[in-house]
């Protein structure tokens, strides 16, 4: 019996030994994550022929610079200079001298390869973990040479999702409402580019009145409102062909068109009656379903990606606020309570936010708060900005917002602008002309 | 005489110049090449230029051929979109149990320490008593084990000698102070998954990591885990980065063996 009393006291001794520390690391630097984006290798030949195809000779340095640009504005990088770089692309890319990237402070490296093979572009590039000097991966493309600049988004989306755990948004179109000429005759065409601003195209030529435009979340289509003879009309757009379709004429003020998650329907309100409800139409047999039937003003519904759910605004408790409701009009819950009115509800990709459009004692806000209403949090604050879209890994909103006309009527300018969640990273997106109403299309290489 | 040295030594010098002119390569180290990584090809679709919308129908059967003819864009399968449940609300369970563990911890020392005092006080008055010997020495010996034991952990006389079982509060803080520097969180993380990251290190005395290995390596790899997979690579980069840590100058056998646990919660909620 005492041997074993004293066996045990021992092993506990023996335990106390060899008992483990542990230490609890809760917070870190918010900075962000160093990377470096070496210029794409390509040989003489291959610089011939980009000079040729594209009147672009450094065809590498170019994508890097593509690269770069994305992950800075994303916030959550910072691409290093590259005056600061010790080994030249060539080297680099074969096998980089991960102590001279260690030394610029360098977490992460960006390499590749860029040449010509049988008429088509093909380019390769590695992502390094230079602290572990280790590689992470290492993707190549082949792919008609004007598809270049769209290269250089793919690889962001490919390096950001393989550094942040989500999927990228670079490799994405903008679509929006272009207006020019003065505030009260304004010129309004649809507009398109890609999600930097780049390839901008003009998809209606302005003779009418068009209107929020949205992409739909499965392929490159895209619903808008336009005024025929001054009725309302909701069209079907294919950028890829061109093709324009009616969807139909609705009475009264019908507003916002917008796809449910399968793209099958599209959801919007419009009025019967002096009554606005909103309503579904199935694209396919063109069978009109009204959704809710209240005597108030049901405006901007949205669906949530899983499509069980529609969030909506209604001012049925007094004035303005958002409401969620089950997909078939059932179960109507208020969710917003906070003070001021409540606006555009879209609800995010990733299911977890609704963003919307808030004004309070005359000025604008756009937050998000969770689909309960809980945690609204207001990311930016401007004399006038709406209309909220998601990035689609819902991480970014772009808004509109315009600027106050000074006593003379001028001044006035509309402009495209993106947040992220945090509220921090808050940029203006550059469009050639004034800009409003913009969507963001999915990722285009799905 | 001096003619002949003269010519002599013209011609050395030229084929002197001549070589190392024409046979640089020969100082050269040759370039290393890394082992031949394989690499994922991906054709991209030719999804390019968008038609003026009146240009359209000429080209609409234009499209339809290439459509036939467009080669899928990526080998890998498709991966499943996550869908979350919209109704999921984040609760901090797993927060309230670590700290009911912490609190539990805390209090066995105090629960020791009422202990030994009645055991000491009862044997003051015992060893008082001088008809009570050997029925004391025979109890004590019956006892040894868990006089030894709570004597062991209390006595005041001994704690003073003896090494703490962790680190003290100051070489915790300077270790912590340490690693938030280096830890760069990927802000773009979800703030409300369970994303604790542990890692274990085999440490030198001079703080350098001599193995690290995460607890939880499978998740790593599982479909689904991408975040937990990326913020387990932050952890790692971290130590790397700031390599040697900041340990005690003493009792290597303490710390030696040393596990940090990584949590992004609370700045990810912000």
């Amino acid at each position: 019996m005492n041997l074993l009393r004293i066996l045990t006291i021992l092993l506990l001794i023996q335990f106390k030994a060899y008992a483990l520390i542990e230490v609890d690391i809760t917070r870190g630097n918010l900075s962000p994550l160093p990377i470096a984006v070496s210029a794409l290798f390509s040989d003489n030949d291959s610089h011939a022929k980009f000079e040729k195809i594209l009147k672009q000779k450094d065809l590498g340095s170019e994508i890097s610079i593509i690269i770069e640009n994305n992950l800075k504005q994303t916030g959550l990088f910072n691409p290093l200079d590259k005056d600061a770089f010790l080994q030249n692309s060539e080297i680099a890319h074969l096998k980089p001298r991960f102590e001279d990237w260690a030394l610029i402070k360098s977490q992460a490296l960006i390499t590749g390869k860029v040449e010509m093979v049988d008429e088509k572009l093909r380019v390769e590039f590695r992502l390094w973990d230079v602290l572990a000097a280790k590689e992470m991966l290492a993707l190549a493309f082949t792919t008609v040479p004007t598809n270049w600049r769209r290269v250089g988004h793919i690889i962001t989306d490919k390096v950001y999702e393989r550094l942040t755990g989500e999927k990228g948004y670079f490799d994405t179109r903008i679509i929006y409402v272009s207006e020019e000429g003065p505030k009260t005759k304004r010129v309004k065409k649809l507009a398109i580019m890609d999600q930097d601003g780049f390839n901008l195209k003009y998809l209606t030529l302005g003779n009418e009145l068009v209107l929020t435009p949205r992409f739909n979340p499965t392929n490159q289509m895209v619903t808008y409102l336009s005024y025929f003879r001054n009725l309302p009309r909701v069209y079907l757009l294919d950028i890829e062909t061109g093709m324009q379709e009616v969807v139909g004429d609705f009475p009264g003020m019908t507003f916002a068109p917008r796809f449910s998650p399968d793209g099958k329907k599209i959801i919007m309100s419009f009025a019967t009656g002096g009554n606005s409800d909103i309503y579904t139409m199935d694209l396919e047999n063109r069978v009109v379903e009204r959704i809710t039937n209240h005597p108030s003003i049901d405006t901007s519904p949205s669906f949530s990606p899983n499509g069980k759910y529609i969030c909506f605004n209604s001012d049925r408790s007094g004035y303005q606020q958002i409401y969620v409701m089950r997909s078939d009009g059932s179960n109507v819950k208020r969710i917003s309570f906070g003070n001021g009115i409540y606006a555009t509800p879209v609800w995010s990709p990733r299911g977890d936010l609704i963003a919307f459009t808030k004004l309070h004692k005359g000025r604008f806000y756009i937050g998000v708060m969770r689909m309960d209403g809980s945690g609204e949090r207001l990311l930016t604050e401007n004399f006038y900005q709406e209309a909220p879209s998601w990035s689609p890994n819902g991480r970014v909103l772009i808004f509109y917002r315009e600027t106050k006309t000074d006593e003379k009527g001028e001044g006035f300018s509309a402009k495209l602008w993106s947040i992220d969640l945090t509220g921090y990273n808050e940029r203006q997106v550059p469009t050639k002309t004034d800009a409003s109403d913009p969507s963001w299309s999915s990722l285009l290489s799905n | 005489m001096y003619r002949n040295i003269t010519i002599s030594t013209g011609f050395h010098l030229l084929i002197i110049i001549v070589a190392t002119l024409s046979l640089p390569f020969l100082a050269k180290t040759p370039i290393e090449l890394p082992p031949i990584v394989s690499i994922e090809l991906i054709q991209i679709t030719d999804k390019t230029s968008i038609p003026f919308a009146p240009k359209a129908k000429k080209i609409i059967e234009k499209v339809k051929k290439k459509e036939k003819e467009r080669v899928v864009s990526e080998q890998a399968p498709p991966k499943k979109i996550k869908k979350e449940k919209p109704d999921a609300v984040p609760l901090p369970d797993k927060k309230i149990e670590k700290v009911k563990k912490i609190e539990e911890k805390k209090q066995n020392p105090k629960k020791i320490e009422t202990e030994v005092k009645q055991v000491s006080e009862f044997e003051k008055k015992e060893l008082f008593d001088p008809n009570n010997i050997a029925a004391l020495i025979d109890k004590s010996k019956e006892d040894l084990a868990e006089t030894t034991k709570t004597t062991n952990k209390i006595t005041q006389s001994q704690d003073r000698n003896a090494e703490p079982s962790g680190l003290s509060l100051s070489e915790e803080d300077a270790l912590k102070a340490q690693i938030f520097g280096c830890w760069s969180i990927p802000l773009g993380l979800p703030y409300n998954k369970n994303l604790l990251v542990r890692i274990k290190m085999q440490l030198k005395p001079d703080g350098t990591v001599i193995k690290s290995e995460i607890l939880d390596h499978a998740r790593m790899n599982k479909p689904g885990q991408g975040f937990y997979k990326v913020l387990a690579e932050s952890a790692l980069r971290a130590i790397r980065l700031c390599q040697p840590l900041r340990v005690p100058t003493r009792g290597y056998e303490r710390w030696k063996d040393l596990q940090l646990n990584f949590d992004a919660r609370e700045m990810l909620e912000g």
